[in-house]
């Protein structure tokens, strides 16, 4: 009855022990998503007034808006841009955003998955490790796995040149981003959207209040398009990677806010049975004692 | 005039100015009180802007500048703060 007791005083210590570290965890976790949060948020102002501008220039306009990033070609080689986290214990973030990837892959571009000319980029270190080694005849690269020790718009901005250049030059025609879309701390969206081409910006209808403020553009507005656009694919890659920035760090939290809770849960069941073990080992005690008093008696 | 500069990262400056020098894509250009709309792209170069008690300059990659009754937004790219 003894050596039960004290199996049971060990099981609660090391739950505890366990507890306090999911707990701190998720306290971490917490303070991190906040700060992604707040880099979503500082980016918001900016990609708002380059919408406004861009509508501005659109209102009643006339000319060709197309841009080289609109043509679209047959599909010969494709880029998939996988963003994942780079460290575990959040869930099945990681797997849901894989998942994802691997069934756009064998859907959409087995053909060109089994004739090489498939590539993998992948940003964060778990899909990087999936991908390598299940998808033998594909290229994954890796040289952006590390991109979330540095979020700035500079650092992710020459990744995203690159893939546009790439685009341009024609050495992939069509180019795919899986991310995390965060909705919020409890609920991330593995989300598939296609990157390159994009579909041509549209010329919308005269608009009075805008004609009439009678803007001078500098340079022209075809020219400017095509100077917004390529901004506007910059910001759009950037909000990607902080979306799941910041849905990792929700997708953490809410697991180790579970955790935390099932530790509890089974504390309550282990000091259940340790008070059980207690009161039986003490009974016995007892009744031994009191043999021993009626046996000299 | 109210002049807001912000890149993709953060807010640069928000405050009362009495004018702006942009390196325009066609040519640098400088904004005054009660200027006529208007829209640009800016080019590699450098930004000066008065107040009325100060006066700073810094230089960007590229960027967007957009003026309407006397409110600037200046949105840009590579900002590199230049130290006297």
């Amino acid at each position: 009855m003894g050596a039960n007791l004290k199996e049971v005083r060990e099981r609660i210590q090391s739950v505890n022990s366990t507890q306090q570290i999911t707990k701190a965890m998720k306290m971490v976790s917490a303070a991190k998503l906040r700060k992604a949060q707040d880099a979503i948020t500082r980016l918001r102002p900016y990609s708002n007034k380059l919408e406004e501008m861009m509508s501005k220039i659109l209102a009643g306009l006339e000319g060709d808006t197309s841009t080289e990033y609109n043509k679209v070609r047959p599909v010969n080689r494709v880029l998939v841009v996988v963003v994942t986290s780079s460290r575990g214990l959040c869930g099945a973030f990681n797997s849901n955003i894989i998942k994802a990837t691997a069934n756009k892959i064998d859907t959409d571009y087995a053909q060109q998955r089994d004739n090489g000319n498939l590539v993998l980029a992948c940003i964060g270190k778990r899909g990087f490790d999936f991908f390598k080694k299940r998808y033998k005849k594909v290229k994954v690269v890796d040289d952006y796995v590390d991109m979330f020790a540095d979020l700035s718009f500079e650092n992710v901005n020459k990744l995203t040149k690159l893939i546009m250049l790439r685009f341009k030059q024609e050495k992939y025609d069509r180019i795919e981003v899986v991310y995390g879309s965060f909705k919020n701390a409890g609920v991330q969206i593995p989300t598939v959207e296609r990157f390159l081409p994009v579909d041509a910006v549209q010329a919308t209808d005269k608009d009075e209040n805008i004609t009439e403020i009678g803007y001078i553009f500098e340079p022209e507005k075809e020219e400017l398009i095509r100077q917004l656009v390529p901004t506007i694919l910059q910001i759009q890659f950037h909000k990607c990677l902080l979306d799941t920035h910041a849905a990792e760090h929700g997708a953490r939290m809410t697991a180790m806010d579970k955790a935390t809770e099932n530790a509890n849960d089974l504390l309550k069941d282990l000091k259940i049975h340790y008070n059980k073990a207690r009161q039986e080992a003490i009974t016995g005690e007892l009744l031994e004692i009191v043999a021993g008093a009626d046996a000299l008696g | 005039m109210k002049l807001i500069v912000l890149s993709p990262d953060r807010e640069i400056f928000n405050g009362e100015v009495t004018s702006i020098k942009v390196p325009g894509s066609g040519g640098s250009f400088e904004l005054l009180n009660n200027h006529a709309p208007i829209v640009s792209s800016l080019a590699h170069g450098e930004v000066r802007v008065r107040t009325k008690t100060d006066e700073f300059k810094f230089k960007v990659e590229k960027g967007f500048i957009e003026l309407l009754n006397n409110e600037i937004s200046l949105l840009v790219q590579g900002y590199e703060e230049i130290s006297e």
